[in-house]
């Protein structure tokens, strides 16, 4: 909303700078996003006069002239074929920023003439797009007076945010209330006087709504102007809508246009005499269509609002008009439309026809209901004055929408939801100048303006009088404490995503934040597919472009596509992890916290040739490391080799409390998955699901337990077996480590060895076993007694011999 | 001179002769062996008087100590004079490069998210969630958004494809504009008073140099019989102090309009522009940096909460912005793009977790 500073001292009898305005508007909520003050914008250009233009001796289009200014009489040459002796013009001195084009002045020598700033057109101080020649100001404009005020240039131009709740605002009416009310000056809106018809209106209108529907449009007024010559509008009323950035049509839509903004009142105007029989509001019908002012031809239906005569639909209510029943400059008689339409609907058929247009944004927030005659009123006597012509008597159909609105209104309120003492008087005086009409009663009761449908109850009163005496009056207080040292605050879940991302960083990996979002065929991908994605609710109807498309099932998709992005930047050795939502369906609990992380791996080459390749183990660890952090049980997890299809079958793994209970997925991710995605792999990964961690027994002590360190010296012993290929090292140590529970102490695999001396189909594992001795040396026999028992536990659960 | 003086003369030349371990330890062989002088010397000691014995004893004994004193010293001198000359064969480059390790980073996102956190634990605050995925009703309709009404058009929402509610009507779900809805999952499922923090994802449809599709918020929520916007202006106050770690911070609210809170206020901070830096808490400039309120009794009632008994504030505001405020990040949309040279750029040390004692950053 644009309004400038002339149109509104036509309401507010103010000496406030615009400074002043411009900060109590921000004050009272009224948020202002730009002023465009000329006087400002063109200081640097004053006038001068040209008193001498000769002809440059070197170039025939140039002519040095000697200008009087502010500064005295200087010389500047000048290529305007206008510059001539005796105009006053628009002088910039060296130094000056002419921004239509983007320069700084600087003395200059122009084909050898020394040129002492600049004479300017138009488009050069960007005031329109004249380019023709220098701008010439009026004969009485003296000698170094700002240029603005000769330009007619110099009313200030205020644009601020009108928020969805203060349709009055949409007005300069609504705007000045609000500043007078903070204490800026006084409300001088002139109440419109009733135009006296002098013949009956000829134009019958109607409102032929169903029953349920009435509300749709409740009030529809009008009245008929008769041998009136419309034409291009008054200057000034000219002048005003280009201010605001409107294009000025005609006097009769410009006058609509203007209302609209002086007073949030949206009207419209026929040409009457392209009105054939009575003209209605009714619901528009299946199959009727219209020509609308933007020259698009909509189609209506049964929930739209169409105005429509004997010929059918002119136009949507509070939308658009018809072209083929508009004003032209022909028109010499006119019927003006003023009417209330239902902001729900008006809001609807405003987003089925995307028509944006000014009378459906006011429409749509409320425009004042009370307003209906009086607007037609202040129309009517514009257009007398502007066109001539003589006004028909005013015809309503239908009245006012809804009942009065009083709130009870304890003024202890304020307080209550402020924290602010303010005298009744004081909040009484505001909402009288607000427009309210407050009633001392127990509690009082307060009469809300009809312009203002945004008030409901208590709250919204408590808001005008803070708004209006301004927030700054709010006490600053601090909360009561709770406890004198606050708790923790984290739940488990929120505690273990903190440790499991320090973990990962810890491990080198760097974390990042990807879109919740992925590409479809990525997401199938790393799901059950398509079909499933779309069971699950998980394709956005209306994703911001079609590569974000689905709710990634699994953040791997936006990680290995991210480690390609960093590779094709010569960034080939990385590790990505991320810790955040993955999506299995559209319910809450369909939502899980997983810490997933992806390596792109070629290590630079190092001396001291310590330099290893990521691979499976390596994704493994991050696994066993995310999860350790965030509490898990990790000793007592299992691997099992069953892990989803978008990794390797034989290079990946699922890290297991039981075989329900999956914590992680972990290894390399398959080849064709990578080409689908245009990768180059490979890519190792995985996926730690945080939210599966059991939730830890509540510790009854933080006590440790005593520590238990023997005296007595470890003994070590190595064991070489040769079991067959399928059997897992998981399943030969779990062997090992049960064989002699309470004496060993720690099972190491150092070595896995297939070929010479190691028969096909086989394998050699090799374990480093510590015995740990209690209260007494091992003897001989009892250490030889524990590496029998540990040979016959690995045969009994693996096969598996001692290799010879 | 007698012949033990004799004797000693010449072992302790012989000590004194001895260039390596092996010749000295010859020396102490030949001396004080099984069969070394010395000891030969002793073994005669049982044929003589006890006179005899008495003085040739106690000579010889001493002779012995003094002899094994000087192959001791001996022995110690050579040892380092070996260790010496090994050493000075054992030279390195010391120069040389260490291998590298990986540093991994903290994303500015998530240690701004615990920045907040530290700040408003201490401050009495909880910190609660809620899905991405939501439902019409706790991200509008029970947030005083009436269907259809403009004010539902200021957050572009991504839908999800209608389907059955299982109550023989249809359902069209969305990803939630706000972290507003777990105010109302909040109010629904816990009596007052409450006082919780809500960070999270949030989504709308908007994607331009200052938007991107999906961003973090965090809400506050505050609900029981007293607190009013002093509270609401005091905690933001304080907030805005502890976060941007500066002794004050110039503040302004203004009123503004959101659904869900009556009185609604936008905070602005001062600041000012110095070269590519922005300072915050002085200058003559104003940011808007968060929308807050007094929660709508309409609201309130949604959640069966009377608002004659209960009140309270709720804010919301932009981590990203945040931490693009505090850290000098220049664009938004680059907190998403996992470009690793950003992430180690702009990213945290993993050691570095914000805690009001040490301060919360370096």
């Amino acid at each position: 909303m644009k309004f400038t500073l002339s149109w509104l001292k036509e309401h507010l009898d103010t000496s406030a700078s615009l400074d002043e305005i411009v900060e109590t508007m921000v004050a009272v909520g009224l948020e202002v996003e730009h002023v465009d003050d000329p006087a400002e914008r063109l200081k640097a250009f004053t006038i001068g006069e040209v008193l001498e233009a000769e002809k440059h001796a070197e170039a025939d289009k140039l002519r040095v002239c000697k200008v009087a200014t502010k500064d005295g009489v200087l010389q500047i040459v000048c290529g305007a074929p206008n510059a001539r002796a005796g105009i006053k013009v628009a002088y910039a001195p060296v130094g000056a920023y002419v921004p239509g084009i983007d320069v700084t002045l600087t003395k200059a020598k122009i084909r050898g003439v020394e040129s002492h700033g600049m004479m300017c057109s138009a488009r050069e101080m960007m005031l329109g797009d004249d380019h023709d020649g220098i701008i010439e100001a009026p004969a009485e404009a003296k000698v170094g007076d700002p240029i603005a005020g000769w330009l007619g240039a110099n009313d200030p131009v205020i644009e601020f945010e009108v928020t969805p709740n203060r349709p009055d605002t949409n007005g300069v009416a609504g705007v000045a209330r609000d500043l007078a009310a903070a204490g800026l000056g006084a409300l001088i809106t002139k109440k419109p006087a009733p135009v006296k018809g002098e013949f009956p209106c000829p134009q019958k209108i109607g409102l032929d709504f169903p029953e349920d529907a009435e509300e749709a449009c409740p009030v529809f007024a009008g009245r008929v102007i008769r041998g009136l010559k419309n034409g291009p509008s008054p200057k000034w009323l000219a002048d005003r809508l280009r201010a605001i950035g409107l294009r000025p049509i005609s006097t009769l839509v410009d006058v609509t246009n203007l209302l609209s903004y002086d007073r949030a009142r949206p009207l419209h105007v026929y040409d009457a005499d392209k009105l054939k029989g009575e003209i209605r509001a009714r619901l528009g019908r299946k199959g009727e269509s219209f020509l609308a002012l933007d020259n698009k031809t909509y189609e209506v239906d049964e929930t739209m609002t169409v105005i429509a005569d004997d010929n059918g639909v002119l136009g949507l209510g509070g939308v658009m008009g018809g072209e083929d029943t508009g004003c032209t400059e022909e028109t010499v008689n006119v019927f003006i439309e003023s009417a209330y339409f239902d902001p729900l609907r008006t809001a609807k058929t405003g987003r089925k026809t995307g028509i944006h247009s000014d009378a459906r944004h006011r429409f749509e927030r409320g425009v004042d209901p009370d307003f209906v005659v009086p607007g037609l009123e202040l129309a009517t006597q514009i257009i007398l004055d502007a066109c001539g012509g003589t006004p028909s008597e005013t015809l309503v159909a239908g009245a006012r929408p809804e009942p009065e609105k009083v709130v009870d209104f304890p003024p202890s309120e304020v307080k209550r939801l402020t924290g602010v003492d303010v005298p009744p008087e004081k909040s009484e005086a505001i909402l009288t100048a607000l427009g309210f009409k407050v009633s001392r009663a127990d509690p009082w009761l307060v009469d809300v303006p009809s312009w203002r449908p945004d008030i409901e109850g208590k709250a919204d009163l408590v808001e005008e009088i803070a708004r209006i005496l301004g927030f700054d009056a709010l006490p600053a207080e601090t909360l009561p404490q709770r406890s004198a040292v606050e708790m923790p605050k984290l739940t488990p879940a929120q505690a273990r995503r903190g440790a499991a991302r320090r973990a990962l960083a810890a491990r080198g990996l760097l974390e990042s934040v990807t879109w919740s979002f992925t590409e479809e065929r990525f997401a199938a991908l790393f799901s059950d597919g398509a079909d499933w994605l779309v069971a699950q609710g998980l394709i956005l109807a209306n994703p911001i472009s079609s590569d974000l498309g689905a709710m990634r099932p699994s953040m791997l998709p936006n990680l290995v596509a991210a480690l390609q992005r960093n590779a094709d930047r010569g960034r080939d050795d990385l590790a990505l992890f991320e810790v955040a939502p993955v999506y299995s369906s559209d319910r809450p609990e369909g939502q899980q916290t997983v810490a997933g992380g992806a390596r792109f791996s070629n290590p630079k080459r190092h001396w001291s040739k310590t330099e290893r390749p990521a691979d499976v183990f390596t994704v493994k660890a991050d696994a066993f490391a995310a999860l350790e952090a965030a509490g898990a049980k990790v000793e007592q997890a299992q691997t099992t080799a069953d892990a989803p299809h978008w990794y390797h079958p034989g290079r990946s793994g699922v890290l297991r409390l039981g075989p329900k209970l999956a914590l992680a997925h972990f290894g390399e991710i398959h080849p064709r998955v990578l080409k689908a995605m245009d990768v180059d792999g490979p890519v190792y990964a995985f996926e730690a699901f945080l939210d599966a961690i059991p939730a830890p027994k509540a510790k009854a002590t933080k006590t440790k337990p005593a520590l238990d360190a023997s005296e007595l010296l470890p003994v070590r012993r190595d064991f070489a077996f040769v079991v067959d290929e399928a059997i897992t090292a998981e399943a030969l140590l779990k062997a090992v480590r049960g064989a002699e529970k309470k004496l060993i102490a720690d099972v190491g695999l150092f070595d896995v060895y297939q070929g010479k001396g190691v028969v096909d189909g086989k394998k050699s594992l090799a374990v480093e076993v510590t015995l740990q001795p209690r209260g007494k040396t091992l003897t001989d026999e009892e250490i030889d007694a524990a590496g029998k028992a540990i040979v016959s536990a690995v045969e009994k659960a693996t096969g598996g011999v001692l290799r010879a | 001179m007698s012949d033990i003086e004799q004797l000693e003369r010449e072992t302790l030349a012989g000590v004194a002769a001895a260039e390596t371990i092996a010749a000295l330890e010859e020396v102490r062989v030949g001396a004080l062996g099984k069969k070394g002088v010395i000891s030969e010397r002793m073994k005669t000691l049982g044929k003589m008087s006890p006179e005899e014995r008495k003085t040739a004893g106690a000579a010889l004994n001493v002779l012995k100590d003094k002899v094994a004193a000087a192959i001791e010293t001996k022995k110690a001198a050579l040892e380092n004079a070996a260790l010496d000359a090994r050493l000075a064969t054992e030279k390195l480059d010391v120069t040389l490069p260490i291998a590298p390790t990986p540093k991994g980073r903290i994303h500015p996102v998530t240690q701004t998210m615990e920045e907040i956190v530290a700040i408003f634990s201490a401050m009495g605050f909880d910190v609660a969630e809620g899905p991405d995925i939501e439902d019409d009703f706790h991200n509008f309709t029970a947030l005083n958004f009436p269907p259809d009404h403009p004010a539902r058009e200021m957050h572009d929402t991504f839908f999800f494809n209608e389907k059955d509610d299982g109550e023989g009507g249809k359902k069209r779900m969305l990803l939630r504009t706000h972290t507003s809805p777990v105010q109302i999952r909040t109010m629904m499922t816990r009596k007052p008073p409450i006082r919780i923090i809500i960070p999270g994802r949030t989504f709308r449809c908007d994607s331009d140099q200052t938007h991107t599709p999906m961003f973090h918020q965090v809400e506050g929520l505050v609900i029981d019989r007293e607190t009013h916007m002093g509270h609401l202006k005091g905690t933001l106050e304080a907030f805005c102090k502890a976060f941007f770690e500066v002794d004050s911070v110039k503040t302004r609210f203004r009123p503004h309009f959101f659904p869900f809170t009556e009185p609604s206020a936008e905070m602005d901070i001062g600041y000012e522009r110095v070269g590519n830096e922005i300072r915050i808490g002085e200058g003559a400039k104003w940011m808007e940096i968060l929308g807050s309120g007094m929660v709508h009794p309409n609201v309130l009632r949604n959640c069966g909460l009377d608002p004659d008994e209960y009140q309270g504030f709720a804010f919301g505001m932009g981590i990203d912005r945040l931490a693009m405020l505090k850290y000098g990040i220049p664009d938004l949309r680059d907190f998403f793009a996992a470009d690793a040279r950003w992430l180690e750029h702009y990213g945290f040390d993993p050691l570095d977790q914000p805690n009001l004692a040490t301060g919360l950053s370096r």
